[in-house]
């Protein structure tokens, strides 16, 4: 069976691109900073869903897991996203840098520039503009050609049958496991850390994994309900529903813990060059700092804890909201104070920009998951999956 | 205490299968022992759902209030220690440098309190002779426990259990 594209998918998506459009030239005509600051924060932020899914995906391959077969079309759906956000985060960067990463700016380098700046020379051999760009593209191709990969063997499994595919894409999931572990920190240190490139963490990379990963799993969580409640995947059963709702309760304190390992080491140790980064937060964005750690812990930790509440498909809904709220908050306060510095708000330019990538991502989504079979046909462990009772 | 009888069946397919109809006839299933897990058991047997999951969460309570007690009275109320050039007079601004302290005692409690509670529940204690009605049931055999309302229909209820497939019927460490 597959998706039927319903009118409100699309009517969604397209209000949402068209909200998002108006508010990007709203940002732009009113304060082009905070624009470039969104686009950054926003594109990032959808594709680390996408990511996630495509993550996960991988996971269950190699792992050989059963369970999932029936929700692995959702996330090879997820992952046909990323192409476009690849192109976007190359796009972004290549227009906007000079507003978004103040080390890609001549002066620091010139040693008879006043603003000659021996912190960033020092990472010159890192962070520049010819490496930085194959970075960038490795990673949007690397990405994207897996993800892709993935989902072409599955539908080929479809029509040929066997193991085949199968072991194929266990093949695949591994490479790409390998591959994702460096470049999912890599990409986070160029990305979002190299925004205050004179501040450096050792644990940036996991901790902006661990939020990629718990906002994908809120998605994926969320659309399977969405296709369950719309008459789809029949044989997905509350058991279904509670492990993902255990990835999310797990993951979120998965997040709150490198959150807090990064915070405390670097607030013990009051080290001036690390504890910049928190200071100039707390010092101006103290709501969004204290409501962040608030959110993404104590509403998945109390509200998922019961393993009944991981059963009930609106508490789920509910609290992946709330969450994916949270998460909006923890990049924002990644990215916006370092490009907009202290008077960056949240306003209809921030919101807006994310309305857009959220259009497009659901657009392609539907998009993608209406030209394939919902459930994989030829899957050797689908039997497992539609017996699945914990 | 009434009395007890053990079926014995080599097959888990065949058990599952043999629980509903031997409850429909009005055998009175205690529990049911076996080598492993078997999915769905649990829900076709009827039991009720274990509450080791409330135990923890209020061990675990128990472990972060003492470890909250025990972190405010060390370090801000009895010897407050200048660490770091931390405020050391309030609770609130230095409890990121607690917080490992009280996750650790949290779950010390839970973890312990948990095992704690489930041997002392499922009566296994050092020095206990196990619950042990056949011995083959750690290996390969599954095994039924049914209890007897009326000694007197022992015989009757043996030959229901040989017919929905079990190997045999015994009485405890016979």
């Amino acid at each position: 069976m597959n998706y039927v594209i319903t009118k409100n998918n699309k009517t969604l998506s397209f209000v949402l691109m068209g909200v998002g459009i108006l508010s990007i030239v709203y940002g732009f005509a009113t304060d082009s900073l905070r624009a470039w600051g969104s686009l950054l924060m926003s594109n990032f932020y959808v594709m680390a869903i996408a990511l996630a899914g495509i993550f996960f995906l991988a996971v269950q391959y190699v792992a050989e897991v059963g369970w999932s077969v029936q929700i692995k079309r959702v996330l090879m759906a997820m992952g046909t996203y990323l192409p476009y956000a690849g192109g976007f985060l190359i796009l972004i960067f290549v227009v906007g840098h000079h507003d978004l990463y103040f080390w890609t700016h001549h002066e620091y380098y010139d040693k008879a520039s006043p603003d000659y700046d021996r912190l960033l020379d020092g990472k010159h051999a890192f962070l520049n503009m010819p490496f930085y760009i194959t970075r960038l593209v490795l990673y949007a191709g690397i990405w994207s050609y897996f993800a892709l990969m993935l989902r072409k063997e599955s539908l080929k499994e479809d029509i040929v049958g066997g193991v085949i595919n199968y072991k194929k894409s266990v093949k695949l999931s591994a490479i790409f496991l390998v591959l994702f572990a460096v470049s999912s920190s890599t990409s986070a240190w160029d990305i979002l850390m190299s925004i205050d490139a004179h501040w450096f963490s050792t644990l940036f990379g996991w901790y902006v994994f661990a939020g990629m990963f718990v906002s994908g799993l809120t998605v994926i969580a969320m659309l399977v309900i969405y296709l369950k409640r719309s008459g789809y995947l029949p044989n997905v059963n509350d058991s279904h529903i509670h492990d993902l709702g255990k990835f999310m309760f797990a993951f979120s304190i998965f997040w709150t813990y490198l959150w807090f390992s990064q915070f405390m080491l670097i607030w013990y140790a009051n080290l001036p060059e690390e504890v910049a980064y928190y200071a100039f937060r707390q010092d101006h964005f103290k709501a969004i700092f204290v409501l962040n750690f608030l959110i993404n812990f104590f509403c998945p930790f109390l509200i998922l804890m019961t393993r009944d509440s991981k059963r009930i498909k609106g508490l789920i809904l509910f609290i992946g909201s709330i969450m994916l709220i949270g998460h909006w908050l923890d990049v924002y306060l990644i990215v916006m104070p370092g490009v907009v510095g202290d008077h960056a708000t949240v306003g209809i330019t921030e919101v807006g920009t994310t309305c857009f990538f959220a259009g497009l991502f659901l657009y392609v989504f539907f998009n993608s998951l209406s030209k394939a079979p919902l459930v994989p046909k030829n899957h050797p462990m689908l039997g497992e999956s539609l017996h699945h009772q914990i | 205490m009434s009395k007890q009888i053990f079926a014995i069946f080599n097959d888990e397919d065949v058990l599952m299968k043999s629980i509903k109809p031997l409850r429909g006839t009005g055998v009175n299933i205690k529990n049911v022992f076996s080598p492993f897990p078997i999915h769905g058991l649990d829900t076709e047997l009827g039991l009720a759902r274990t509450r080791i999951s409330i135990c923890a969460f209020l061990y675990g309570l128990t472990g972060l209030s003492l470890a909250v007690l025990m972190t405010w009275y060390m370090m801000i109320s009895d010897w407050p220690m200048d660490i770091g050039g931390k405020p050391n007079f309030s609770y609130y601004k230095n409890i990121p440098a607690f917080v490992p302290v009280l996750f650790e005692s949290t779950v010390l409690c839970a973890a312990h309190g948990m095992v704690i509670t489930f041997y002392l529940r499922s009566k296994l204690l050092p020095g206990v002779t196990a619950f042990v009605p056949d011995v083959r049931m750690t290996d390969d055999r599954f095994v039924m426990q049914v209890e007897l309302e009326d000694a007197a229909t022992e015989e009757q209820i043996t030959a229901v259990l040989i017919q929905h497939g079990a190997e045999e019927v015994k009485e405890y460490g016979k």
